[in-house]
């Protein structure tokens, strides 16, 4: 008996006892179905890290300035004013740092002629676009002539501009920043959610000599924010920290052995964590999966022993008849791989759809791994090997005459 | 001569009612069952059961054989043994002039497959199965095309008078009915010797009656087939050309008979009774 024929046999047997294959199947489909979920959103969770962390620049390190010490209760990173104009001008000329620009911050009541809203002011140079990898969508970024010349130009975020604007074109409208009128020369385009949580896209971004002297009165020396540092290429990031960190003790002369009074922080190495903690947590999601993947399978298992029970005299018949002791293994064999595969793709399909699902809730993209689509199935065709190669070998073992006589 | 002696010195009165020299009959083939010396034993030691302690027997083509016996006699030892589904401790068993009494699992499958027939008391139907699913059932293992298949089928169950019923399942079909699509089964594959198992049993008088005339047909007719009718029933071995009695793992009583016609007594049945 050839195998399409076993198959068929096999097919036909199982369509005799429609609601057991069913619901034998049942614990496939949830096994398998859970697996590729469970795998697919752990995917996708990694994916939007890597995203975020995409879209902060993943080559960033953050300089900030000191901590304030005052009688032992010690402020945080940048509390103590320590970074100088000059040292940004410094970092600039390091081998391995493509870019650097500062980051000044403040919050302000932002105002339209038909709106108001309360933002974030960041306060930066031409180079910050670079340094972040944050392109302007619609009209301008400003230049190096508006820092110089102090002009009251702003790029606003995606989320700025709907709140102000709705949807009208911002690019040449005028708005109020602390009843200081700013002209609105591009829009950045949506970064959507941050790492951390935050809106990306709820920004305004001015010169930083603009922000100075008309939003929040600056010192000429020192740089009251954060310097933001691109490395000259991906691989140079943790050789740029080490430079600025050699530049930096040497421009504010710290003795060998005293602390730093700057933090540099590399957000390579944040993303790495995120990315490792997104990829434990599914590998977690995954066991549990396989779990009752494994489940599923003794319970085919266990169908199919009881299947061969019940079905000793049809046993007896197809030997009495010229079955051979193979045919009735490989017919059993079938049929539990049977119910094993069609479980499995019909489970594919349910934890496609309960991923799509759920990372639609969670705003998750949502990446169908081939790869684990393959193992899903691959899985699944060994459960029913694995878990109908002994009620098989069972029915093939039985002697006709008394699989005959059963009653 | 057909007929082989009895290997024992038969004791005890054959239960049937014949007559006490064998009748004479020409030989009806060739040869089809050859048995010498059969042997069967279960179990070593104390608790060894001697099942057949050496049986010889000759079946020849188109014979019609009743093979009774009390229960324990040994009759259902020796229908496994005729039937390749055991295989004898010692003996010599040539089915068509094939050596099968050493045969391996798998070539006894091919042997029962291509060369025999089976019809059971209980029929041993395939449930929720179309009568002509049923039937292709042992061409599915002779590797039978898929369109000669169907026709050999449907033509088996026009042979047993069900053409009309090809689609029906078990439970939609008589007692009668289902051991016609029975026998189709067994015949489909054009076998040399059906065993019918108390093929009867579980049948009314008319029934019965209809299944032994169809027997007689297959016995009779252009195939030629042997048939080997185990039965316990004196009424049903009146219709059999031969009667074979078998008593504590031998052969006590081994006749030929003038077989009363299936067909006839079918005629005289009170007409009441007709289905």
């Amino acid at each position: 008996m050839n195998i399409f024929r076993t198959i068929m046999v096999a097919l036909t047997a199982l369509m005799r006892t429609k609601t057991r294959s069913i619901l034998t199947m049942l614990g496939v489909i949830i096994g398998v179905g859970a697996v590729i979920a469970m795998v697919s959103i752990g995917e996708g969770a990694k994916a939007r890290v890597a995203a975020q962390f995409e879209a902060m620049g993943t080559s960033t390190l953050i300089v900030s300035g000191g901590s304030n010490q005052a009688g032992g209760a010690r402020g945080g990173a940048g509390s103590r004013l320590t970074l100088t104009w000059e040292d940004l001008e410094a970092i600039k000329g390091l081998p391995e740092v493509g870019a650097a620009a500062p980051q000044l911050r403040g919050n302000a009541q932002v105002v339209s002629e038909t709106s108001n809203w309360q933002t974030q002011i960041n306060a930066s140079t031409p180079d910050w676009f670079i340094v972040r990898s944050w392109k302007v969508v619609a009209g301008e970024q400003f230049t190096a002539a508006d820092v110089a010349g102090a002009r009251k130009v702003a790029v606003i975020g995606k989320t700025v501009a709907t709140n102000l604007f709705g949807d009208e074109d911002p690019v040449g409208a005028t708005i109020r920043i602390d009843r200081t009128p700013f002209t609105v020369v591009g829009v950045l385009e949506a970064k959507g959610t941050s790492a951390f949580g935050s809106d990306n896209d709820d920004v305004v971004l001015v010169p930083t000599k603009t922000y100075l002297s008309k939003l929040s009165g600056g010192n000429a020396r020192y740089l009251s924010g954060q310097i933001m540092v691109m490395a000259a290429s991906p691989t140079q990031t943790t050789a740029a920290l080490a430079s600025i960190s050699e530049l930096l003790r040497n421009r504010h002369k710290i003795r060998p052995g005293a602390d730093d009074d700057f933090t540099v922080r590399d957000l390579t190495s944040v993303a790495k964590a995120q990315a490792e903690s997104a990829g434990t947590i599914t590998s977690l999601l995954a066991g549990v999966a396989l779990v009752s993947l494994l489940v599923g399978g003794i319970g085919i298992m266990n169908i199919m022993l009881v299947s061969v029970t019940e079905r000793t005299r049809e046993i007896g018949l197809r030997m009495a008849v010229g079955a051979k002791p193979g045919s009735v293994r490989l017919q059993f064999l079938v049929e539990a791989m049977v119910l094993s595969l069609v479980g499995g793709l019909v489970g594919i399909g349910a934890g496609l759809g309960a991923g799509h699902y759920m990372a639609a809730s969670f705003g998750f993209p949502l990446p169908v791994n081939p790869s684990i689509v393959v193992l899903a199935v691959g899985v699944s065709a060994a459960v029913g090997i694995g878990f109908g190669l002994y009620p098989a070998h069972r029915a093939s073992r039985m002697d006709p005459i008394t699989a005959l006589r059963h009653e | 001569m057909a007929v082989p002696s009895p290997s024992a010195s038969a004791s005890v009165a054959p239960p049937v009612a014949a007559p006490p020299a064998p009748v004479p009959a020409p030989a009806t083939g060739d040869v089809v069952m050859e048995v010498r010396g059969l042997t069967k034993t279960y179990g070593s030691g104390e608790t060894t059961v001697h099942a057949l302690r050496g049986v010889d027997l000759e079946v020849r083509r188109r014979e019609f054989v009743a093979i009774m016996g009390p229960s324990g006699s040994g009759k259902s030892t020796l229908m496994n043994l005729l039937g390749c589904l055991d295989v004898p401790t010692a003996g010599v068993y040539k089915l068509a002039g094939e050596d099968v009494a050493r045969l391996s699992r798998d070539r006894l499958a091919e042997v029962r497959n291509r060369t025999l027939g089976f019809v059971f008391q209980n029929y041993n139907l395939l449930p929720r199965t179309s009568a002509l699913e049923n039937v292709q059932l042992p061409l599915l293992y002779a590797g039978v095309g898929r369109r000669e298949l169907k026709a050999r089928a449907t033509e088996a169950l026009g042979r047993v008078g069900l053409a009309s019923r090809m689609d029906h399942r078990p439970n939609q079909l008589s007692g009668g009915q289902q051991q016609r699509v029975a026998i189709a089964r067994a015949l489909v594959n054009r076998p040399a010797v059906i065993l019918a198992d108390e093929a009867t049993g579980n049948l009314d008088t008319r029934t019965s009656l209809e299944i032994i005339a169809l027997f007689q047909e297959l016995a009779a007719g252009e195939d030629g087939m042997t048939i080997v009718f185990v039965t316990h029933e004196p009424d049903v071995a009146a219709f059999c050309s031969r009667v074979v009695v078998v008593r504590d793992g031998r052969i006590v009583s081994d006749q030929q008979q003038p077989p009363a016609s299936a067909a006839a007594a079918l005629a005289a049945l009170p007409p009441e009774e007709a289905s």
